[in-house]
């Protein structure tokens, strides 16, 4: 029975050699990802120092500060912020803990999710695993340097943000609290990744799991903040709590934090256990089979654009409105905030148009949720790109459909979507509103105030189309167009550009209702210029060759 | 008169910057006959179908395609074609029979009975998305949406890349059928054997211009037969007749090869040797597509 025994390692070698090669495929992965991973360290841990770094400038005094630690009671806003230690004395430490770190942490999470799925499922999905493991490489290998890059990232985001704070000003220990609670809440849901990569065998599926796993941990944290300010029980169920609970720069402990590396060492030992027991490439959950046949709605191009943008529409409504309803629900206590405020209040004029601070701030609100809207458009316009470089443009072509069939139907479709959005956006924030001051008339002037940007969103979508239809090669020049209007819309009035410059953007053109009166002639000339660019991209499409 | 062909082709230009990529390319499909389009990598095969498709603009030379313009008459033309890339890209998330369906729908009405067969046929699982499919079954994919339609031409383009070998049986099948019911095919390969066994017709193409055309037979009659003979007398002399080339004798065995005219000539003076034994190769495409590609293949360092 040699032949058997031979088939069973001798235990001492198993645990080697079940890391074989870690180390390699750890620098392989260092390797791949430096500019990724680069841009996420310093994204994340630079953002979140100068958005710490800059409350100074924005609330430079105590008064300017407790206005806002006024505000930060309101329940919307402890959706998106902390569960508000120091608030009754608002330092800009307390700021830190309470506001900034939650989106760090999400960015982390995010991260970590990416970061872990790339270099485990989807590797494995690709068929690099099959490549690598037919080396010298442990079962265990793959996974164990994937979770070493995550750890390494989180650290390194970690000792940025406390080196960071630290450097500006902040007290030491509780920067390093507040660091360390980024770092350690990316790498929990890192490890939450490790496990969902495990039970299917689609990368999307398993990222997909792994950050629905990170939006129930926000919303729960969330919910459980808004019963009680500094968190219920219900708080203690999201991971996310933890790191905000070591209540930093107010009245700091360390041991929450344990919580979370408790849940990593747990998570990572369930998702050594799966590796074990799963062939490569196959996850535990099996696949389930889809129809072998279409829906009969699936008849042409513009029911495929519907289906394969519903996610994204779906996705890019929930921001909406959740960022319409945040909004509507603030307008009342910000316009107090802002009548002490002089320096945001002449901000907010320039943008939202003269009027009363009520009506600048609405105005302004539909400036911001219709520029999410373009760039919604913008990466819906794209989508035919997409299709046309992927070749699949020239497979739909190849079959009886009309090249403006084609463009028309997927515009038509980015179009509806993006009046979709709008509605919805101006619906959640009027409401929202309407239900916070318990005054009706809100729902009406909100609603006009979101809705009145809507032909410039077309313009934007108009020139992204103009570029698909007639320069492909250049056709991500579109987001420049973006860039543009958001930088004009958002800093313009600020740096007092000069007012044929602010015209350059379609937004510029715009009656910033409520403010002032819904003037159509602008409306109008703007929806009359989409149709001109939409008519100018079809005939351009219709002429050229296509790219693949 | 014959009817009119199912795709004409004269003097077909296209340029992509600098780079000629046809160059007063003619290629005929007669109508109800399978064509094999061959060539190298890089000669124009899937240029010369995108502007059968209509997906690419010619900038001189005329194409007709049953009758009408590719480009102006593409939708219309369309309807009566089915046409399967090589490389065949499939959205991620639809299944398999979900983007047969599509792709039919995009064309016409489709035959749920002609579609069920052909799954069958091809061992395709029309239940899986298409992210999962290997390339051999998205290329299935495109096939049985181009087989299941009913239309008078079909344009293929290398479909047969991922398929296995009992696949490609399959597809030989398929094809015949198809030419039974009179449709007619454009097949464009670079495998000579699956277009020896299938084609009617032949054009070769090189950078961007044809360089043989017509039926197999009379491409055969370009090309040499190579004759092995063991003989009494001493061959040597044979290496003076016209049309024998590449003559080697050694122990009374002699190897030469013969053009197709001069074949009845070097016959008879063989007889005159007293022959013991004789084996003839009929000329292959394959030795044609070499004599064509041949100098490509010596300066590549292939013999």
């Amino acid at each position: 029975m040699t032949a058997a025994a031979t088939l069973v390692p001798a235990r001492a070698a198993r645990g080697g050699e079940r890391l074989a090669g870690t180390g390699r495929l750890l620098r392989l992965a260092l390797r791949r990802d430096r500019v990724r991973l680069t841009a996420w360290l310093l994204g994340v841990a630079g953002l979140t120092v100068y958005a710490s770094a800059a409350l100074e400038t924005t609330y430079p005094t105590a008064a300017d500060r407790q206005a806002r630690g006024e505000v930060m009671s309101n329940p919307a806003a402890v959706m998106l912020s902390g569960p508000g230690y120091g608030l009754e004395d608002y330092t800009l430490g307390a700021m830190v803990a309470n506001e900034v770190a939650l989106t760090a942490m999400i960015a982390a999470a995010i991260m970590s999710v990416l970061l872990t799925v790339r270099h485990t499922r989807a590797d494995e999905e690709d068929g690099r695993t099959e490549l690598v493991g037919a080396g010298a490489v442990g079962r265990r290998a793959p996974l164990t340097a994937a979770l070493a890059l995550v750890g390494l990232a989180d650290a390194a985001i970690a000792l940025l943000v406390t080196a960071g704070l630290a450097g500006s000003g902040f007290a030491g220990a509780d920067s390093l609290a507040v660091g360390a609670g980024i770092g350690l809440t990316g790498l929990v849901f890192g490890s939450v990744a490790a496990v969902t990569a495990q039970l299917t065998a689609y990368a999307r599926a398993a990222s997909g799991t792994a950050l629905a796993v990170l939006a129930t941990a926000a919303v729960v944290r969330g919910a459980g903040d808004v019963l009680r300010e500094g968190g219920s029980a219900l708080s203690w169920f999201s991971p996310i709590a933890w790191a905000q609970q070591t209540r930093a720069f107010v009245d700091l402990r360390w041991w929450p934090l344990a919580l979370s590396a408790v849940l990593v060492a747990a998570l990572v030992r369930t998702a050594y256990e799966l590796v074990g027991r799963r062939d490569v490439g196959a996850g535990l959950v099996p696949p389930r089979p889809g129809p072998a046949a279409a829906s009969a709605r699936l008849t042409g191009v513009v029911a495929l654009a519907g289906r394969l943008q519903r996610a994204a529409i779906l996705g890019w409504g929930v921001a909406v409105l959740l960022l319409g309803v945040v909004y509507g629900s603030i307008t009342d206590s910000v316009t107090d905030l802002l009548a002490e405020n002089e320096r945001v209040a002449e901000a907010l004029e320039a943008i939202g148009g003269a009027g009363s601070l009520a009506d600048s701030f609405a105005a302004t609100i539909g400036l911001y949720l219709t520029l999410v809207v373009a760039a919604f458009a913008v990466s819906s316009v794209l989508r035919v790109h997409g299709e046309e470089t992927a070749g699949r443009a020239g497979l739909m072509l190849a079959a009886a459909v009309d090249r403006r069939r084609l463009l028309g139907g997927s515009l038509a479709v980015t179009v509806a979507a993006a009046v979709l959005l709008t509605v919805v956006a101006g619906l959640g924030t009027g409401l929202a509103a309407a239900a916070v001051t318990g005054d009706a008339d809100q729902l009406g002037r909100l609603f006009g105030a979101v809705l009145t940007p809507l032909p410039a969103v077309l313009v934007v979508a108009g020139v992204a189309a103009v570029l698909v239809g007639i320069a492909p090669g250049r056709a991500v020049l579109a987001w420049a167009a973006v860039a543009w209007v958001v930088l004009v819309g958002l800093f313009g009035p600020l740096l007092k550009l000069p007012e044929w410059v602010t015209r350059l953007s379609p937004f510029g053109w715009l009656p910033a209702v409520p403010a002032e009166p819904a003037d159509p002639a602008p409306l109008v000339g703007l929806t009359l210029l989409a149709a001109a660019l939409v008519a100018v991209a079809l005939a351009g499409f219709r002429r050229r060759d296509l790219t693949a | 008169m014959s009817p009119t062909p199912a795709v004409e082709v004269r003097g077909l230009t296209k340029t992509f910057g600098r780079v000629r990529a046809l160059d007063g390319l003619d290629l005929t499909v007669p109508a109800g006959e399978v064509t094999g389009f061959l060539g190298p990598n890089g000669a124009g095969k899937s240029t010369t179908i995108r502007v059968l498709l209509g997906l690419l603009r010619a900038d001189a030379g005329t194409a007709r395609l049953l009758g009408g313009d590719p480009w102006a008459d593409a939708v219309r033309l369309h309807r009566r074609l089915a046409y399967v890339p090589g490389e065949v890209v499939l959205w991620p998330t639809l299944t398999g029979g979900e983007a047969i369906d599509l792709l039919g729908r995009l064309r016409g009405p489709v035959e749920p009975q002609r579609k069920a067969e052909l799954l069958e046929r091809f061992e395709l699982d029309p239940t899986k998305k298409t992210r999962t499919y290997s390339k051999g079954n998205r290329q299935k994919v495109a096939l049985v949406a181009a087989l299941a339609a009913d239309v008078e031409l079909l344009v293929l383009d290398e479909p047969t890349a991922g398929l296995d070998p009992l696949m490609e049986a399959v597809f030989t099948q398929c094809i015949r059928e198809a030419r039974a019911a009179g449709r007619s095919v454009l097949l464009s390969s670079h495998i000579l054997a699956e277009v020896e066994k299938l084609c009617d017709t032949v054009t070769i193409i090189r950078a961007g211009r044809t360089v043989e055309s017509g039926t197999l037979d009379e491409l055969r009659h370009l090309t040499r037969t190579t004759v092995t003979a063991v003989t009494d007398g001493d061959p040597a002399g044979l290496a003076d007749l016209p049309g024998v080339h590449d003559l080697a004798a050694h122990d009374g065995r002699v190897t030469f090869s013969v053009d197709a005219a001069q074949l009845g000539t070097v016959v008879r003076a063989l007889g005159g040797l007293g022959v013991r034994s004789l084996t003839s190769v009929p000329p292959s495409l394959e030795d044609l597509f070499l004599r064509h590609y041949g100098e490509e293949l010596a300066g590549a360092g292939v013999q």
